[in-house]
This record gives C-alpha cells, structure tokens and sequence, in this order.
C-alpha cells in the first residue's frame, strides 16, 4: 500500500493557529456588536443626546431623585437578602447531593433544576397562587405574603436553588475524600480537616455560585414584575416602567447604565472567583464519593433538605397545577383555544406554537453563535483580548433584557438593517440570554480534553478541522445537547426582551401568561395558570432529558 | 540525512529550552536523545513534530525547511509518553486512524490494521476497547498506530517509560528487532540509559537544552564527555584533580591515569570496578559507610579518613567488607578517565 504524501505546503507564517483562533471568534463578536452592543448603545444615546448634545448631568439628577434611589436600595438589599437566604436553603442541599446516596436521587436532581430554567413569569405566577390573594395560603390560614417581600424572596430561592446545588454540589461530589482523610491521620478532628481542607476548596465555588444568585435577582424582571406590585419594584422593573408606561428614555438611559455597571463588577469579580476555582484540586469521579447517610444526623440532614424541596420547590408548581384544573371539564385549557375579544388577535394556544417555533431557531443561533465562541476560547493560554471576551460574553445575562428589546426596536429598524417587523428579532433576543450558557456549558469540557490527544491525531496527518470533529467532538457532542437544551428551555422562557418585541398577533408563552395577568376575571386568571402549567411541562420535559445526558463535568448550570 | 536540526532554539519565557541544537538522523539509523527531566528532550521531539514552533535555526526533512509546514502533513509519527489512544475509539479505529486521515481506501485499511496487529503482537484486538488495554497492549498498540502510516520518521516520546521493569526490558529488544526488520528510521527520547543503549545506534546526551554529547553507546559509556555526562550516567567517583603525566593530583591523593590523557586540571572518573580494596595499611584509608546488593556484585560506599568526597566501588559477594569496617584504597588506571 502506498499513501500518497501530501507535498510541502507553501510558508505560512506561524502564526496561523492563532489567525484561526481570532478568525472563529470574529462571528460572535461581529454578532455580539450588531444585536447587543448596538442597540444597548443606542438607548442610552437616545436617553441622554438631545439635539446633538450629550446630557451628562440627567445621570447626576436621576441619581439624585428619592424614588430612583429607593429602587436602588430595593434592587440590593433584596439581592443580598435573597443570595443569603439561597445560601442558607441550598447548601445542605449541595451536601446532601453530593455526598449522599439515596433512591431517587437522579429524579430529584432533575426535579430541583426544573425551576431554574422555568419562566420567570410562571415563578411569578406560582408563587402568586401560592401567597397571593386567593392562594392556598389565604384559603388555608388567611396569610398573605404577595404585599410583602418575602414573596419575591421565596421566589428567588425557588429560581435558584439550582444554581448553588449544581455548582457547588458538583464540585463537592468530585472532591476527593481521601484528602479529607489525609488530613485526619495527620491529626485533624473531624471538623478541622472539613475547615482546613474541604471548605478552601469549596469556597471559590461558593462564591462563584452566590455571585450567579446575586446577579440573577439582582436584575430579576419577571417576579418582581408580578410579585411586587406598586411597593417594589428593582432597576430592570423600573427600566421597564420608565420606557414603556412613562415613556421618559432618559432616565431609564441612566437606570440603564447604572444596571451596566453593577453587572459589570459582579462578572469581574465571577470571572476572578471561576479562574481561582479552575486551581488545581483533585478531583475524582463524582460517583464513588456519594454514600448512603449513615446515623440518625445524617438522615435527619436528607429530611430535612427533602421536606424543604417539597416545600419550596415543589408545592408552587403543584399548586400552579391545581389551579389550572380549578375549573370543570378544563375550562381554563379549553378557553385557550378560543379567540377572547381583543386580548389576543389569536387564541392563546397559538403561543405555544410561536414560542417553539422561536426556541428552536433562537436554540439554533445561540449553539452555533456560542460553539464558536467556546471553541475559540478552548486554549487557557488566550491572549488578553480573548479571556476579556469571554467576561464579555456573560453580560447579556445581567444587562437589562428590557433595555436590549426595546434596544432592538429602535436600533434595528432602518437598512441595512432593518428587522422590525421580522420575525427573526424574537429568536435573536432570545439567543442572546442562551448564549453565555452555551458556552459555560461547552467550555469545560472542551478544555478538559487532553491537549495532547489533539496533537497525536495531527501527527497522524489530520488537519485541525478533522482533528476538531475527530476528537473534540466526540467528547463534547453530550455538552453540547445540554447546551443545546438549556439554550432552548431558557429562550422559552425569556421575557424582558420579548415582551417588547413579540408582535401583538404572534405572542410568546410568557408574554401570553403576563397579558392575562393583566388582566381581570376569574377566567383570565385561570388561563394564565393553564398556559403557566403547560410552559412548566415543556420545559421540565427538556430538562428530564438533559438530565439523562448529564455528564459529571457539565460547567456550571 | 533524513533529518536534520540547524541550532534549533526554542524559548519558554526567556528560558531556552532548546539552545542552539544541531542534530542529524540517518535513514535506517535509531537515534536516542538521553536526558534527564527538564533538558530539553521532549521539546525536541515537538519541534521536529511541529508541534512546537521554532524561535530560530531549522528543520530539516530530506532536505526540506519544515518552517510552516503544520504538524498533519510533516509525514512523520509520534508516539506519546503515555501513549494518547482515542478513548472512543476501539484498537482498530485507533490503529487505523492515520490511514483514514491520509484517504486510504477501506479494504487497505483493514488490512494494514490487521497486520499491524500481527506485527506487535496482538493479533485479532482490533474490536478490543482500549480502556480494556493493559499498560503493555496500550503500548503496542501506540506503536501500531504511529507505524501505520508509514512515517519518514518514528518518534518516541520515552516509549516505555511507563511499563515496569521486566516489561521494559523485554520489549525494548522487540523494539530494536522489529525497527531493524522494517528499517524504520528512528528517533526516541528517554531518561533511562539502560534503555537507551540497548535501543539505540546512536545516543545524544542533553542537558539544559544543550547536546553535551553524541556517540555509539559504546562510546558514551567508555568515555563520558563530561562530569555532567559521567553523573548521569550513574558514576559516582568524579573529582577534579591536575594531570600531569601517568597520573593526576586529586583529593583521593595520586591517582593513576592512563597514557596520553590530557594535561592540567580535570575532571577525573573512576569507574567503581576501578577501586580496589586493599589492607587497612595501605593506599587510601576509607571507613565503609554503606553496601548495595547490586545482584552480580555489592557496591561499597566509602568514607575517605580525611574528608576527601565518598567512593564507590564494586566488589564481588565474598571479599564485600561489612559496614564499619577500615579498608585501604587503590585506583587502576584502566578503569579511570580524564573527561573533557
């Protein structure tokens, strides 16, 4: 047999690996400075550039308004309060699924995610049947919390519980128990070797994750939109009153630049914490440190985090549910299908086809858009530019989702491009907010291959694009499903952008729950719970079949 | 030459990790680059691979600057330290994956795989997963892979590095079998002089991402360029001493050398089997501190009486004096070696 050897290529300069590198990473930056950078940018001029001439001095006198600064007040001390009290409810939690086993446990873990990738809308609307006036609480004991702020702090801890259990809980479970045990023969008591040499490794986690919380509920629109009524109300909620009820875009121009650079400093301080995380620990494979609880403490400790996850967790969802079907014959669901005077153009049910058909393209956009993203950012010896890129791509989950719709419709609407009234705008917002998971989700993995695997393929004559689809991609073809699905449960539930931007006649599931919400009547109200329901189970059957995809080294949501 | 380096340099940091490396390889010859950890070895091999970009000098393949030419169409193999197999693919996909990726049409495929296979050793593994592979399969099966394209050139990057000794000593006369049957054109790198002379035509000492020497085997070992040389390749007795004549002022006093050795200051080697030992009376009185079952003979550690650096000798099982004993020294200046 004779193989054909390929001649001397012509000199090529050496650094063409890098070239490549910038050349995958133009695609989402070109996408990154069109449908983000450009319509944010343009708000905020509009906001503050009257006739041609900056305003600098309405951030001064914005600042300087009472109510401005109580909603500034609001949005952190609701933010701290909310990350502690998900840190105080979930880090059990994080223990108990990392090093406990137990029947169930891979439903469960499922089961606990399903709130995070729920619409906010639908958490808002749980807990609204849950707390609010008529919920089972009411009809129970009279107790109302929706006026109060313990509701949109319940909310939170439902939203997040996740997050703390899957980055810390994944951490822990792969931390191997025999440094603790090390530690111990070397005269360590029990809980000295857990405080000197497990909480150090854990620490940068659980300050990555509680970082996540706080951004998280720090910009939360959509249940503090339902929840808070007319007493509370955060930056995003304010940004949206002030640009779509009273109209004045310069202050929400200032309210949005004040969000910008809040996130901004939470995301530096995440990027630092993720970077000391990536420190060298040893980790194992997160299967053989899980036991079963052992002594009455230990199995106090489950009960416990399993009557909270009931609690917490569960019973909104299931009183959501209950409410949908507090009607005969489904009443609420059958209304659905049926044209109601003026609210819809369509009958409800429509949304739930609209909001597929968005997901998947926006699902679509946002695996390519953050593949490439992840692929270039693979090599941990990036240069500068690459490792500020990849900060950069996390903004879109804090900056202000309202800001980037109504950024959209007033940026995007002239040639060359002009959107406005295509369709595509939706998914384009959407894929936006999926992206950073996309590639929090992708980057791990693929920087967890060996470097050296891919240098034995191109020794063996692949070039680096069969070395990417020969190797890389049979290792990270299940992180990209994971992606792919979070992308999709997270576009399904987006709302701050959509509500802006969603036509009228083509309403997404949340935009549709919120419309009905809004307004009065029994049967509005149970539509909404019907709808909510129905979002609920599309996306708790996505996540149910990620969850069988789960690989031990999923990133971090 | 089939490869040559022209003062290969490469820098990590302002670190040379290669400095200024001039290196040719014959075709048919098997070249081994001995070193200790951290001299260069490795880097060595990456280069030639193109692996590792150059920051000055080049390399050469039959004649031709590699500069620019990317590692997947340089034409030569590499097998990794810790051998690298696909974990998703089977033995077969990994043996095969060379040919697949130079369009090697189906049937040939199979068929070189199956004699690869043959050839070390494990006929018919082809559906084995490799995660089912023992440390030595692993091994081979590395070996089948980097082979199966028929590379100008086969590295490796200490190939046995990780098997246990018995292992070792077995397969690296296989190795040298099977490399001379086929005529492959080698160059390996490796810590280990034991393997590396029973491997290699030619040995090239590195350190410090230098060439410290370049010979037969037999060359190396009879005449170390340097103390560096010397120490490494596991002699202890080296002592700076001032030749003139037959033989040579050093702290173990006067020591003979043999004729024609350079004059002055040098470094000295004596080889232990150059160490004999006497009545306490006489020559160098030394104090046993230590003895080594070495198998074949017992290596005694030595304490000169007046302070001068310990000695090794070798010493057959009966005459061994015990720990503690007082011994007299003489040197043979057969056994001993002015270096460079």
């Amino acid at each position: 047999m004779d193989l054909a050897r390929t001649e001397v290529a012509p000199r090529k300069g050496p650094g063409k690996s890098a070239a490549a590198r910038l050349g995958l990473i133009a695609v989402p930056v070109a996408f990154f400075a069109v449908f983000f950078a450009y319509p944010v940018a343009a708000i905020v001029v509009r906001g503050l550039k009257v006739d041609g001439v900056w305003h600098l001095g309405r951030i001064a006198d914005v600042l300087g308004q009472s109510d401005v600064r109580h909603v500034l007040w609001f949005t952190t001390w609701q933010a701290l309060a909310s990350t502690a009290l998900t840190l105080l409810i979930a880090l059990p939690g994080a223990y108990v699924f990392a090093r406990f086993e137990f029947p169930g446990k891979q439903v469960l873990r499922a089961v606990v995610t399903v709130p995070f990738v729920l619409p906010t809308v639908v958490v808002g609307t749980a807990f609204l049947a849950l707390v609010g006036r008529g919920g089972l609480l009411d009809e129970l004991w009279g107790v109302r919390l929706d006026t109060t702020v313990w509701a949109i702090l319940l909310a939170h801890v439902f939203f997040n519980y996740a997050v703390v259990v899957r980055t810390v809980g994944g951490l822990w479970g792969q931390l191997d128990p025999r440094q603790e045990e090390a530690a111990r023969m070397l005269g360590a008591s029990r809980l000295a070797a857990w405080r000197k040499v497990t909480l150090p490794a854990l620490a940068p986690a659980v300050a990555a994750a509680a970082l996540m919380v706080f951004l998280f509920t720090f910009t939360s629109f959509g249940v503090v939109q339902i929840l808070g009524g007319p007493t509370f109300s955060t930056l995003e909620v304010e940004i949206y009153r002030q640009t779509s009820e009273i109209f004045d875009l310069s202050t929400a121009a200032v309210l949005t630049l004040i969000q910008f650079v809040a996130v901004g400093g939470i995301l530096a301080l995440h990027a630092w914490t993720v970077r000391r995380r990536e420190t060298a620990l040893r980790l194992v494979d997160a299967s053989v440190t899980a036991r079963r609880p052992r002594g009455a403490g230990q199995w106090a400790l489950l009960a416990g985090v399993l009557v909270c996850v009931v609690v917490l967790l569960l019973l909104p969802l299931a009183v959501l549910v209950q409410r949908s079907l507090d009607a005969p014959d489904f009443a609420y669901y059958r209304a659905l299908t049926s044209e109601d005077g003026g609210l819809f153009l369509v009958p409800p049910i429509e949304a739930i086809g609209n909001s597929l058909q968005y997901a998947v393209v926006a699902t679509a956009i946002a695996v390519l858009i953050g593949g490439l993203a992840a692929v270039a950012l693979t090599r941990r010896d990036a240069g500068r530019f690459v490792r500020g890129f990849d900060a950069l791509l996390m903004l879109p989950l804090g900056v202000s989702a309202v800001t980037v719709g109504f950024g959209f419709l007033i940026a995007l609407d002239e040639p060359p491009l002009d959107l406005r009234s295509s369709w595509i705008l939706v998914p384009l917002a959407q894929a936006l907010v999926g992206v950073p998971f996309v590639v929090r989700t992708m980057l791990p993995v693929l920087r967890a291959v060996d470097v050296r695997l891919r240098e034995a393929a191109a020794v063996l004559g692949a070039s680096p694009w069969r070395v990417w689809r020969e190797v890389d991609l049979p290792m990270v073809r299940r992180a990209l499903l994971i992606a792919a699905g979070f992308a999709f449960a997270v576009s399904l539930g987006e709302f701050g952008a959509t509500v802006f931007i969603a036509r009228p006649d083509n309403p997404t599931l949340p935009v549709a729950v919120a419309r009905l919400l809004g307004r009065a009547g029994e049967l509005n109200y149970g539509q909404a719970m019907a709808l909510s329901t129905i979002l609920m189970i599309v996306c708790a059957v996505a996540l149910l079949v990620l969850e069988r995809l789960r690989t031990d080294r999923t990133g971090e949501f | 030459m089939l490869l040559s380096l022209e003062d290969a340099t490469v820098r990590f940091g302002g670190r040379a990790v290669l400095d200024g490396v001039g290196l040719g390889v014959a075709e048919h010859e098997i070249v081994c680059v001995l070193g200790p950890s951290g001299s260069g070895k490795s880097t060595l091999l990456r280069a030639v691979a193109g692996l590792q970009p150059l920051d000055s000098g080049r390399v050469l393949l039959d004649g031709r600057d590699q500069a620019g030419v990317p590692a997947h169409k340089r034409g030569v193999g590499l097998m990794f330290q810790d051998h690298q197999l696909f974990p998703q693919r089977d033995v077969g996909g990994n043996v095969g994956f060379g040919l697949r990726m130079h369009g090697a049409a189906k049937e040939l495929q199979g068929e070189r795989v199956r004699e690869l296979l043959d050839l070390v050793g494990l006929p018919g593994a082809g559906h084995r997963a490799v995660a089912s592979l023992s440390g030595g399969e692993q091994q081979r099966v590395a070996l089948a892979r980097a082979l199966a394209p028929r590379p100008r050139l086969l590295m490796l990057d200490e190939p046995l590095g990780q098997l246990d000794r018995s292992l070792r000593e077995r397969l690296v006369v296989e190795l040298r079998e099977l490399f001379g049957r086929l005529g492959t054109t080698v160059l390996a790198v490796t810590h280990d002089q034991g393997e590396a002379f029973a491997l290699a035509d030619r040995v090239v000492v590195m350190r410090d991402g230098r060439i410290a020497q370049s010979g037969t085997p037999l060359e190396v070992w009879q005449r170390p360029a340097d103390e560096f040389v010397a120490r490494f390749l596991g002699f202890e007795n080296v002592v700076e001493g001032s030749v003139a004549g037959e033989a040579a002022d050093t702290a173990w006093g006067k020591v003979p050398v043999p004729a024609g050795a350079a004059q002055g200051v040098r470094s000295v080697l004596v080889r232990p089997a150059g160490v004999r030992l006497v009545g306490a009376d006489e020559g160098l009185r030394c104090v046993v501190v230590a003895r080594t079952f070495k198998g074949t003979h017992v290596a005694v550690r030595l304490q000169p009486e007046e302070g001068a650096p310990r000695l090794e000798a070798a010493c057959a099982l009966r005459v061994a004096p015990g720990v503690g004993d007082v011994v007299g020294v003489e040197f043979d200046a057969e056994e001993i070696v002015v270096l460079g």
